[in-house]
């Protein structure tokens, strides 16, 4: 059962991914990758408030872009989005944010960065693209392998955002602890296990 | 900086606004598994008409079109010769004028549709759920408090952006995200707290 505060934290979280969608992208290195943030706020979901409440947030902010609220990047939204050739990455989006959240639990506190990096790019960036992939080829009608091709451009790209994602979600958790389990908790010493 | 989220909703009284947004959901949703199963050209060709008349009959400005139209040729035209060269016109036409026409149809009922309307279907939609454990009052408290937290988050990125420029911290994400998510959190705390005193939790 979900309290009053995973609720609160579901909510706030889809206006963050809704925020990093349409606050102007960053691009670092001179502006030869240019990052929409959004992609690292599905991750960031997941990798902030684990599997399950990242998953529901990113559902909520589907059903946002889907009632009509222009959410998406570049100020795209309503049920068009859902009707073009992209549709498969929306679908991805919850199942990305809940394996990131999985992995991310399973690192737990303190985050690890290494481990986080690898979390964000098994959940964000290889889950995400394979449905995104299946999804551009059901809809435009072409090969699996042509629309890989397609999808490989923004490949590095999401890898930069995945590891990224890792520097945020280690800062955010340094300074807001709690919301993933503690490794300590997790294992009983054996000196306390009830007699 | 363009930190607005205005709905996509363009008011009117045509009847195309006038009809009920559950209504126009199941249309879209019958021509959406009716252009998966027809898709010659002509049913195609008649499909794109049809939206287009009733894009005439709702009264919208064409540049509304316009847009939509533009959004979709990056992606249709390239689409439309690699069919071609590789199958047929024919499949062509068909694959690309029933993607066309069923985004275009979609954008129609997102113009003319109300965000308080969606968010009625969406809460009477998940009543009929209501036996696999969906509280559809709770799917609607989580609609108006995510809309509102959008503007909440954009309101605290605003923010955010203003100290990172104050800092001389142009282009770094992290500077601009961590303290972005941590304003958020606390935000979410209050919001849970005000939650719990109104016995959301009870």
């Amino acid at each position: 059962m979900l309290t009053s505060r995973d609720l609160s934290l579901i909510a706030i979280f889809t206006g963050v991914i809704a925020a990093l969608g349409l606050v102007p992208a960053v691009a670092p290195f001179g502006g030869a990758v240019p990052i929409t943030a959004q992609s690292m706020g599905i991750m960031l979901a997941g990798a902030i408030l684990g599997a399950k409440r990242g998953a529901l947030s990113v559902l909520l902010f589907l059903t946002l872009v889907a009632i009509g609220l222009p959410l998406l990047s570049g100020g795209r939204g309503g049920l068009g989005v859902f009707a073009g050739p992209s549709v498969g990455y929306l679908v991805g989006f919850p199942v990305a944010a809940f394996l990131v959240g999985l992995l991310t639990e399973r690192i737990g506190r303190p985050y690890r960065l290494p481990l986080g990096v690898m979390a964000n790019i098994l959940g964000g960036v290889l889950a995400l693209n394979a449905i995104g992939i299946v999804g551009m080829a059901l809809v435009l009608h072409v090969g699996l392998v042509k629309a890989t091709t397609l999808a490989a451009v923004f490949m590095p790209g999401d890898v930069v955002k995945a590891v990224l994602t890792a520097f945020v979600a280690a800062g955010v958790h340094a300074a807001y602890p709690g919301l993933i389990p503690s490794r300590a908790d997790r294992r009983t010493p054996v000196d306390r296990v009830p007699a | 900086m363009a930190l607005t989220a205005v709905p996509l909703f363009l008011p009117g009284s045509s009847p195309v606004h006038r009809l009920g947004a559950g209504a126009k959901l199941l249309g879209l949703l019958g021509t959406g598994v009716a252009l998966a199963v027809w898709r010659s050209p002509w049913q195609v060709g008649l499909a794109l008409a049809l939206v287009l008349a009733l894009h005439a009959v709702a009264r919208l400005p064409l540049r509304v079109l316009g847009r939509q139209v533009v959004g979709l040729a990056w992606v249709a035209v390239p689409l439309l010769v690699v069919q071609w060269v590789l199958a047929s016109w024919q499949t062509g036409v068909g694959v690309v004028g029933s993607f066309v026409s069923l985004v275009l149809l979609a954008g129609l009922v997102t113009v003319t549709t109300r965000t308080t309307a969606m968010v009625d279907v969406v809460v009477r939609v998940c009543g009929w759920l209501r036996r696999f454990g969906v509280d559809p009052e709770r799917v609607g408290l989580m609609l108006a408090l995510g809309i509102r937290s959008v503007h909440v988050v954009l309101g605290l990125a605003q923010e955010v952006r203003e100290a990172q420029y104050a800092r001389g911290l142009r282009s770094s994400p992290r500077a601009f995200a961590v303290p972005l998510l941590v304003r958020s959190l606390r935000h979410a705390d209050r919001l849970g707290e005000a939650l719990s005193a109104r016995g959301v939790d009870d």
